[in-house]
């Protein structure tokens, strides 16, 4: 709301300033990109002339092999993308259950909690790959009637079993961030603790974790390649698959340039949305 | 506004609190009556809050009893909701819903805990708010707001479920004089209009002028209380009159 000054002529003390800001600038950006070149070059002089090159080029960056190996490769990128973009939903609903539930307070739901707590504690604990491992050989050997034996599915179950429990202590920082007088001032309105919870607590909780929960997708991304221990067919188990009868390992390099192309986007994008958090929050801190 | 026929709206008994060997409320005995504004004044420390925040349950009391609208609330299997919903309370700090508009800050009460439906609602907000001179506020968020507006979105969604009773507890502590000076305004409207209203404050300039009953606490006890008139002009006790030598102004 400043007053119109369509007048106004920068001075020449101000002219003087833009143009030496101009130049200091132009110097900084100028000695950031020398120093990435001197610095990137090394290393690349560094790999290329050590005395093992020939032989590692050979066996991880072998273009011929990169494509030989890329169509089962991609076939098996496919499970992992469907591994991922099935368990998240999953993840997301168990973690929230298992962190409400540990914020109740009623009695009644004292046993409730104890498992939950008692859930968290054990998942958070087990690597995921003995989870992996756990389920997708120890489930089937129950021989139980009705449960399926396709690893595809105990390996996904494993996933959501063990990200459920990291995914539940992100919302319940979330949650326990809240201000306590948010919620005084919701019970001095009448609402009861659910309701508190429902239309106060979660709504502003939620969209706090959303940074570390992205954070927690990324890394779930990756260890879908984790369901290769119990022979799902994924991108992983194609490549070891190729390396193990072709004697090369460029399949290997292969998948993993996939990973990093689909975390990439997801990573920047968690980036922007941290940034964007933090200027929401400081203008709300006026 | 209520069920409620006759006596006073609410009325405390020997009420006592302490926090372990700290006591902060020793036999407080108050009655507030339809209509009171009743103003609680000295000196930080004194029990004030304490003594609204006790009077809303939001702290278990030591001893003695709480009456509200004849129903003896500190009886533990009391339904703490049901009290709260016919009580109105503003603190301090507003504690406004950051995440909702001022319109739905002044409606999920009504329409989640009352049942009022939600064209109801908003069109009562509205009419709140257009009275506090927050017409073109409703669809703003709390963080847009000045304290002061803040702090009167806070008091219009006290007064949204028509509370039998308002507990204000130094609503204007934390705003500049310029601010506090709306807020104030907004408290000589609900006193005009009849409010039932306990609060803690500050500002004696507003308890001489509006209240119908000024309580001076001392160290957890009511230590002198009867129209502002008497509080101001003729104070019996010692401690009455070097409290407000310090906080009125030399005239």
């Amino acid at each position: 709301m400043s007053i119109s000054d369509g007048s106004w002529v920068p001075s020449d003390q101000q002219v003087q300033r833009d143009a030496l800001r101009r130049r200091m600038r132009l110097r900084s950006a100028t000695i950031a990109s020398l120093a990435t070149v001197v610095v990137l070059g090394l290393l690349i002089v560094g790999v290329l002339t050590s005395p093992g090159w020939p032989r590692v080029k050979e066996t991880f960056f072998s273009w011929d092999d990169a494509k030989a190996s890329f169509p089962a490769v991609i076939k098996g990128f496919k499970l992992n993308v469907l591994l991922f973009l099935i368990a998240e939903p999953l993840i997301l609903v168990l973690g929230a259950l298992v962190a409400v539930v540990r914020s109740t307070n009623a009695a009644a739901l004292f046993p409730l909690r104890l498992l939950a707590v008692f859930y968290t504690d054990l998942f958070r604990g087990v690597p995921t790959l003995l989870v992996v491992i756990l389920a997708g050989f120890g489930i089937p050997a129950l021989q139980l009637q009705g449960i399926t034996n396709d690893t595809f599915w105990l390996g996904l179950f494993a996933l959501v079993l063990s990200y459920g429990a990291y995914v539940a202590e992100v919302f319940r920082s979330g949650i326990d961030s809240i201000h306590p007088s948010q919620v005084a001032s919701a019970e001095a309105l009448g609402l009861s603790h659910g309701q508190a919870m429902r239309y106060v607590v979660l709504p502003q909780a939620i969209r706090r974790v959303v940074p570390p929960l992205l954070n927690d997708f990324i890394s779930l991304q990756k260890d879908t390649a984790l369901l290769s221990a119990i022979f799902v067919f994924e991108a992983l188990f194609a490549a070891q698959d190729y390396a193990a009868y072709n004697f090369n390992y460029t399949s290997i390099v292969v998948v993993a340039v996939l990973f990093v192309a689909l975390t990439i986007p997801l990573a920047r994008f968690t980036d922007w949305m941290g940034r964007r958090m933090m200027r929401r929050e400081r203008a709300g801190a006026r | 506004m209520t069920g409620h026929e006759s006596g006073p709206v609410l009325r405390t008994e020997e009420l006592r609190k302490a926090y372990g060997d700290k006591v902060v409320l020793r036999g407080i005995d108050l009655v507030v009556e339809p209509h009171d504004v009743i103003c609680l004044i000295g000196s930080s420390g004194s029990g004030k809050s304490t003594l609204l925040r006790c009077l809303d349950l939001l702290e278990d009391i030591d001893d003695g009893a709480i009456f509200f609208e004849g129903e003896d609330i500190s009886d533990p299997r009391v339904d703490a909701r049901a009290v709260r919903r016919r009580m109105g309370v503003v603190f301090q700090s507003y504690n406004l819903f950051p995440h909702l508009s001022v319109l739905e800050n002044l409606t999920l009460a009504p329409r989640k805990v009352h049942g009022v439906d939600k064209a109801t609602a908003e069109a009562k907000a509205r009419e709140l708010l257009a009275r506090f001179g927050l017409a073109d506020k409703v669809d703003e968020h709390p963080d847009r707001l000045s304290g002061g507006q803040q702090q009167r979105v806070a008091m219009a969604r006290a007064i949204a479920t028509d509370p039998a009773l308002l507990l204000l507890d130094e609503v204007t502590a934390a705003l500049d004089p310029e601010l506090t000076g709306e807020v104030l305004a907004i408290m000589r409207q609900l006193a005009l209009d009849g409010t039932t209203m306990v609060l803690a404050t500050h500002e004696m300039a507003f308890a001489r002028d509006v209240a119908t009953k000024v309580c001076f606490l001392h160290d957890g006890a009511i230590l002198e209380q009867g129209p502002p008139a008497e509080i101001f002009e003729r104070p019996r006790e010692e401690r009455t009159r070097q409290f407000l030598r310090r906080v009125l102004p030399a005239s």
